[in-house]
C-alpha cells in the first residue's frame, strides 16, 4: 500500500504547481528599477595575442553606458579553482589565471573581450559592433596529445606546458600492479574516448547585478546550484567584498546537471559593473552562448587494461587517461578526473591492485567540469566497457564474468582510498535479469531478425559515491572548500515549520521530499512545512546541491535540527504536562506521558515557545529554532545493475533502444516517484551520450556542434519505456536517513550497458569491431559494419 | 535583429512594389529567416510579409489535374489538405520540423530558399512541378541551381507550385539526428511515362535527380532494380553526421526503400 505522507510515500511534487503554470520566479524574471543591460564581444577566434581593444567609436553610440575591456579588471582576482591536485611528483598543479575579461590573450572561443553596458541589448550589441580589435592569430592547440609533446605551442606563456598535472593513483601500487601484469594469464586492453558533451539546462545563465550606494551592499542573482560558494568564491577571491556585504540568490533555477555549480566571470562582471555604473547590470545567455560557455563534461581519452588469472579473477587495472581541462580551471575542474574518478576505478569488484593515471590537458577550447555524474560515469564507462570485452575475448558470459569478481562482502575497502559501507551487488544483479526479462531476449532477437533487424543485449554494473561529502578527506585531497551541509528549522508559533537549507533546488523536488522527512519525524501534514532555498540572505552557509548530495548530507542536516526541535519540544511538553522528561512520548503530532492518557498538541507546545506565559524560563529559552551543520564520515554508495536491449538496423546502421532496465540499490527511498523521476532524467542524458550527444571543435578551435542543428539532443521518441525497480536496498550507515542518493545513476550507468548491446547487435550480424565510440550514430556504425 | 522596417501587402502585386525598395525581402513564415536575422547574418532593410496575401492561401486542383498550392501555404495545411489527392506530398509536409515548424512554414519559403537538406525541393522535383511566380512560370528542373540558389531573381516572389499527381509516389527520409532535416531522403514518383527520383540532403550541389535509377526504375519498377545500383561519393556533403560515402550508400538504400513502399 503506498503510503499517503511521510516517508516512503510518492507526494506529488508541491513545486510543478508554479513551474507549470508559468508561476516560476527564475532569474530572468527578476529586472530591477533603472536595470542596464550587457553585451559581451567574444572572441570568435580560438587562440591569438590581443594587441588592441578599440572602444572609441563605441563609446559614442545611442544608449550607451560604459565599455569595460580587460584592462579594467587588472586589479580584479583570477576567477578561482576550488580545487588543487598534488601531481604523482608531489607537485601541486599548474594554475593559470583566469581573467573576468581577456587581456593579453585570447585562449578559446567565446571567450569575453569586452563588455557594452547600454540601455537596451540592441544598443549594447549595436556598440560592440563597433569596436575594433586587432588580433594576432596563434596556432589552435585542441588535441590533448598533440599538447602535452615537447615544443608544443602553449596555451598559457607563463606556465611551463599544457599539462595542468599528471596524477598518479596510488602511486605506491604502480610497481606491484605492473608486476601483476607481468605475471597475469590474460590481458584485456581497450582504448576509448569518453565524448564531450554540453550540458544543456533549459534555462540558460543569468546574472543580475545590484549595488545599494546608500549602504554599499552588493546583491547578485545568478542562476546558481550554490549561491553560498558563489558568494565566497567571488566576494573572497574575485571582487573582495566580504560576505556580510554580498548576497547571492539563486531564485528558481530550470536544470543545472553540474554546469551551475561553477562561479563563472558573468557573474563577477555583473557585480562588479553594478558598482562601477551605479545601477543595476543584466546579462542574460543566449542559447548560442550556453553552447559556446557553459562549462563542458567528460572528454577524457583512456587506455584502460585488466589482467586476469587462469580462472577469470580479476588480478590487476591500470588506466592511461588524458583529460581535457580547457582554457582556464573551471571551479571544480581538477578533481573529475581524479578524485571523483580514480577512486572508483574497483567498481563493483574486488580487483585487488589498480593504478589511475590521469594528465590534465590545457587546450583552446572553454572549460571542461562536472557534468552530471562527473568523473564516475567515466569510470563506469571504461570499466564496464572492458569487463564486456575481457568476456569476450575469453569466450565466458559477461554477466557470469562479472558475478564471479562481485565484491560480496561489506564494508569493503577498496584499494583506490574509499570504503564502501554496504551494498549488494548480487541482488541488484538478479533483479535485473528478472526485470529486463533475459529469458524472452532469444525470442525478441528473432522477430528483430524476421523484419531483417540485428538485436543486442547489453548489460552493465555501476557503484558510485555520492553524498559528497567528509569536510576533512575532501580538505586532503585538495578541496579548497569544506563539505557539508546545514539547515536551520524555524517552527512558528502556531505549529508550522520553515526549513531553510543549504541544498538547492534546481528542478529535483526537495520542497516535496524535505518536508516529507520531517512530517515522518513528528506526525504532522506535509503541507505544514515550507523550504526556503536559494538566498544567502536567509538561509545558514551551504554547500549547494551537486553530486546527489542533497538529501544524504542536506537532508541529514535537516534530520539533526528536527532532532534538536524535538529534544526541546519534549522538554516543554514535560513543563505542560507536568511529566518527567524522560517521559515523554512525540507520536502522531502530539507530545504524550508513556503509560497515562495525558497528552498535549504539537501546536500547543509550539505556541508555549511563542507564548511563554506557563513555561519554564528559568531553565530554557523560549521560541523554537535551531540550526544543524552536518559533515558525513563518508561518502554514500549507491550502485545496481543495466540493461539495454536495441535494434540496428543493419543497411542504415540506425540504432533504436528497445528496453531499458535499471535495478538500483539507493539505501532507504523518501519519494519512490522523484526517484523515478531522477532515474528517467538520468537514463536520458546517459542514452544521449551514449547515441547521439557529441560537442565537437575543429582543429582550429571552432565549435562544430554549436546549436541544436548539430548537437542532438534526446527526445521522447529517441527513447524506450524504462523498466526501473529500486526495492534492492541496502541502507547507507553512516547517515540519520539511510540514503545514498539517487540523482546521477542513470547518466552514469547506461552508456555501457548502450554500446554493450550495440556491439552485441553487430556480433549477432558477424561483425566483431571489438569497441565503437560514443556516441554510436547511424553514420559510425554503418562504418563499423563495414570496416 | 538589426532595424527593419516591415510592410504587410495584402495582394501580389503591392508586394512586388514593396519589394522595389532597397534592401527590402520576402518573409513568409520565417522559420529560416527570422534566425539568420537574429544572429544579425542578415541586414534587410525592409522585410515584406507575405502571410496576408489572401491569393497565395489555400490549394486547389486545375484544369490539368494538377494540385496547385498557394506559395503562402503553410506545412500543416498541406499535410491535412492535400492527404486525399496526393498522399505523399501530404506525408512529406506532415514530417517537416515539428508543429510549431509546421504552423509557420511556407511551401514558397522552403522552395525559394532551397536548402540542400529541404524536404520540399524533393518533392517538387521529382513531381515534375511548375514553380509560378509573379512574373512567369518555371520548370522544376530549371528552377533549383544549386545550394541556396533558384532560378528566382531579385524581388521575385513564389506564388504558387503546381504539382501533377503521380501514379503513386514515396518520400523515404532519414533524419540527421540533431536537426532533424533529412540527412538524406529520396523521393519516388511514378508516372505513365517514367519514373523520377530526386535526392535531397546529399549533394554539395542541393537537391538533384538520380537520372540511373530513374533509367533501371522506368524498365522495372521494383526494388531490385536499384538494389546494385552505386552513386559515387564524391561530390556528396561530409560533416558531423555523415561522410560523403554514407550519404551515397544512403541514397541507394532510401531509393530502394521508397519503391518497396509502392511495390
Ligand atoms: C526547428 C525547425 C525544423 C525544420 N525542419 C525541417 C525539415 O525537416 N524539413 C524541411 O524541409 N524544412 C525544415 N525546416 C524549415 C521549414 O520548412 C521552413 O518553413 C522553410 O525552410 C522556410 O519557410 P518559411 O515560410 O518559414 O520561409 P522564411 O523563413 O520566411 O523565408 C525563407 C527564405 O525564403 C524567402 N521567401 C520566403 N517566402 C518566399 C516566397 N513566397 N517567394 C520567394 N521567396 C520567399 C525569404 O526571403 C527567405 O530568404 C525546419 C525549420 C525549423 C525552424
Amino acid at each position: 500500500m503506498p503510503k499517503d505522507g511521510g516517508i516512503g510515500a510518492s507526494s506529488k511534487r508541491r513545486e510543478d504547481i508554479r513551474f507549470l503554470t508559468g508561476e516560476g520566479n527564475y532569474t530572468d524574471d527578476i529586472n530591477l528599477h533603472g536595470q542596464a543591460y550587457v553585451f559581451f564581444l567574444r572572441s570568435d577566434i580560438a587562440h591569438g595575442i590581443l594587441n588592441s581593444v578599440d572602444t572609441s567609436a563605441a563609446e559614442t553610440m545611442p544608449g550607451v553606458v560604459k565599455i569595460f575591456t580587460g584592462a579594467d579588471f587588472e586589479a580584479v582576482g583570477s576567477i578561482p579553482c576550488g580545487w588543487q591536485i598534488t601531481d604523482k611528483h608531489g607537485e601541486v598543479m599548474q594554475e593559470p589565471r583566469h581573467p573576468v575579461l581577456a587581456h593579453g590573450k585570447v585562449r578559446h572561443v567565446g571567450e569575453p573581450i569586452a563588455a557594452v553596458v547600454a540601455e537596451s541589448l540592441a544598443e549594447a550589441r549595436d556598440a560592440a559592433e563597433a569596436i575594433v580589435l586587432d588580433i594576432t592569430d596563434l596556432p589552435a592547440v585542441i588535441n590533448m596529445k598533440e599538447a602535452v609533446k615537447e615544443g608544443a605551442t602553449k596555451v598559457h606563456d607563463d606556465l611551463t606546458s599544457n599539462l595542468c598535472y599528471d596524477w598518479g593513483f596510488v602511486e605506491e601500487n604502480k610497481g606491484a600492479v605492473d608486476k601483476a601484469f607481468e605475471e597475469a594469464h590474460h590481458v584485456t586492453t581497450l582504448e576509448l574516448v569518453n565524448n564531450r558533451l554540453v550540458a544543456n539546462p533549459m534555462e540558460p545563465r543569468v546574472a543580475v547585478g545590484d549595488y545599494a550606494r546608500g549602504t554599499g551592499d552588493h546583491t547578485l542573482y545568478t542562476t546558481s546550484q550554490n549561491p553560498h560558494v558563489i558568494r565566497l568564491l567571488m566576494g573572497a577571491f574575485v571582487l573582495g567584498i566580504p560576505e556580510h556585504k554580498l548576497r547571492v540568490v539563486a531564485p528558481d533555477v530550470g536544470g543545472g546537471f553540474g554546469t551551475k555549480i561553477f562561479h563563472y566571470q558573468e557573474e563577477a562582471f555583473c557585480t562588479f559593473a553594478a558598482k562601477a555604473c551605479n545601477r543595476p547590470v543584466k546579462w542574460t545567455s543566449s542559447r548560442s552562448e550556453a553552447f559556446m560557455l557553459d562549462a563542458h563534461g567528460r572528454d577524457h581519452v583512456t587506455k584502460i587494461q585488466m589482467a586476469l588469472d587462469k580462472d577469470n579473477n580479476f588480478t590487476a587495472l591500470r588506466t592511461d587517461t588524458y583529460a581535457n581541462m580547457g582554457a582556464y580551471l573551471s571551479t571544480f575542474a581538477p578533481s573529475v578526473p581524479t578524485w571523483l574518478h580514480g577512486t572508483l576505478m574497483a567498481g563493483n569488484y574486488k580487483t585487488p591492485l589498480i593504478y589511475v593515471n590521469v594528465k590534465a590537458v590545457f587546450t583552446n577550447t572553454v572549460p571542461v567540469d562536472a557534468y552530471r555524474g562527473a568523473g564516475r560515469p567515466e569510470a563506469t564507462y571504461q570499466l564496464e566497457r572492458l569487463v564486456d570485452k575481457c568476456a569476450h575475448e575469453l569466450g565466458v558470459d559477461p554477466i557470469a564474468l562479472r558475478r564471479q569478481n562481485f565484491i560480496t562482502e561489506f564494508p569493503y575497502a577498496t584499494p583506490v582510498a574509499v570504503e564502501y559501507d554496504t551494498g549488494d551487488y548480487v541482488a541488484t544483479m538478479d533483479k535485473l535479469e528478472e526485470i529486463s526479462d533475459m529469458a524472452g531476449f532469444a525470442a525478441r532477437r528473432k522477430a528483430s531478425e524476421a523484419k531483417g533487424k540485428l538485436r543486442g543485449f547489453g548489460v552493465n554494473c555501476y557503484i558510485e559515491a555520492c553524498g559528497i561529502a567528509p569536510s576533512n578527506l575532501v580538505g586532503q585531497l585538495g578541496a579548497r572548500a569544506g563539505l557539508y551541509e546545514s539547515a536551520t528549522v524555524r517552527v512558528n508559533a502556531t505549529g508550522g515549520l520553515v526549513v531553510m537549507t543549504g541544498s538547492h533546488s534546481h528542478g529535483q523536488g526537495h520542497e516535496t521530499s524535505f518536508p516529507q522527512v520531517i512530517a515522518e519525524m513528528i506526525g504532522i501534514p506535509e503541507d505544514m512545512i515550507e523550504i526556503v532555498h536559494g538566498d544567502t540572505a536567509n538561509t545558514p552557509m551551504g554547500m549547494g546541491t551537486y553530486g546527489s548530495r542533497s538529501l544524504a548530507v542536506g537532508g541529514s542536516a535537516m534530520v539533526r535540527a528536527t532532532e534538536k526541535i524535538i529534544a526541546k519540544a519534549k522538554k516543554i511538553a514535560s513543563h505542560l504536562l507536568e511529566a518527567s522528561e524522560g517521559d515523554i512520548e512525540l507520536k502522531d503530532g502530539a507530545f504524550s506521558v508513556a503509560g497515562t492518557d495525558k497528552s498535549v498538541a504539537w501546536g500547543d507546545v509550539t505556541l508555549a515557545a511563542y507564548v511563554p506565559h506557563n513555561y519554564p524560563l528559568e531553565d530554557i529559552e523560549p521560541g523554537l529554532e535551531e540550526t544543524a551543520f552536518y559533515d558525513p564520515s563518508n561518502f554514500t554508495y549507491p550502485s545496481g545493475a543495466y540493461a539495454c536491449e536495441v535494434e540496428l538496423d543493419p543497411e542504415t546502421g540506425h540504432v533504436t533502444i528497445e528496453r531499458f532496465s535499471a535495478a538500483d540499490d539507493f539505501g532507504n527511498i523518501v519519494n519512490p516517484m522523484i526517484v523515478t523521476g531522477q532515474v528517467h532524467g538520468g537514463l536520458a542524458q546517459g542514452i544521449g551520450q551514449a547515441l547521439m550527444e557529441n560537442c565537437t571543435y575543429d582543429s582550429d578551435g571552432q565549435l562544430l556542434s554549436a546549436s541544436y542543428m548539430d548537437y542532438a539532443m534526446p527526445r521522447a521518441s529517441d527513447l524506450p519505456f524504462y523498466t526501473v525497480d529500486h526495492s534492492c536496498q541496502t541502507p547507507c550507515t553512516h547517515n540519520p536517513l539511510g540514503v545514498k542518493g539517487c540523482g546521477e545513476a542513470g547518466a552514469i550507468g547506461s552508456p555501457p550497458a548502450v554500446v554493450n548491446a550495440v556491439l552485441d547487435a553487430m556480433r549477432s550480424g558477424g561483425k566483431d569491431v571489438g569497441h565503437i565510440d560514443m556516441p554510436v550514430t547511424p553514420a559510425r556504425v554503418w562504418a563499423a559494419m563495414n570496416s | 535583429m538589426y532595424n527593419f522596417d516591415v510592410e504587410k501587402p495584402t495582394s501580389i502585386a503591392d508586394a512586388v512594389k514593396a519589394l522595389g525598395r532597397e534592401e527590402a525581402q520576402p518573409m513568409s513564415g520565417g522559420q529560416t529567416l527570422i534566425p539568420t536575422l537574429k544572429a544579425r547574418l542578415a541586414m534587410p532593410s525592409v522585410l515584406v510579409s507575405l502571410k496576408g496575401i489572401a491569393e497565395m492561401q489555400g490549394i486547389c486542383t486545375d484544369d490539368a489535374g494538377r494540385i496547385c498550392i498557394g506559395g503562402g501555404t503553410v506545412h500543416a495545411v498541406v499535410a491535412k489538405e492535400a492527404a486525399a489527392q496526393y498522399p505523399a506530398l501530404a506525408g512529406l509536409a506532415a514530417r517537416i520540423g515539428d508543429p510549431a515548424v509546421r504552423n509557420r512554414g511556407t511551401i514558397g519559403g522552403s522552395v525559394a530558399n532551397n536548402d540542400p537538406s529541404a524536404c520540399y525541393p524533393a518533392a517538387v522535383l521529382a513531381s515534375g512541378a511548375t514553380i509560378v511566380t509573379n512574373a512567369r512560370e518555371i520548370a522544376a528542373d530549371d528552377f533549383f541551381e544549386g545550394m541556396f540558389a533558384t532560378a528566382l531573381d531579385e524581388g521575385e516572389i513564389i506564388t504558387e507550385v503546381k504539382f501533377p499527381i503521380p501514379e503513386k509516389a514515396h518520400y523515404e527520409k532519414f533524419i540527421q539526428p540533431a536537426s532533424r532535416f533529412p540527412l538524406v531522403a529520396v523521393y519516388v514518383a511514378k508516372f505513365a511515362d517514367g519514373v523520377r527520383v530526386a535526392v535531397t540532403g546529399a549533394s554539395e550541389n542541393g537537391v538533384f535527380r538520380w537520372t540511373e535509377a530513374e533509367d533501371a526504375l522506368s524498365g522495372n519498377f521494383s526494388a531490385d532494380a536499384v538494389a546494385g545500383l552505386k552513386i559515387d561519393g564524391s561530390g556528396m556533403i561530409g560533416d558531423l553526421h555523415g561522410t560523403g560515402d554514407y550519404r551515397a550508400h544512403l541514397i541507394g538504400v532510401m531509393t530502394k526503400r521508397a519503391v518497396a513502399a509502392l511495390a
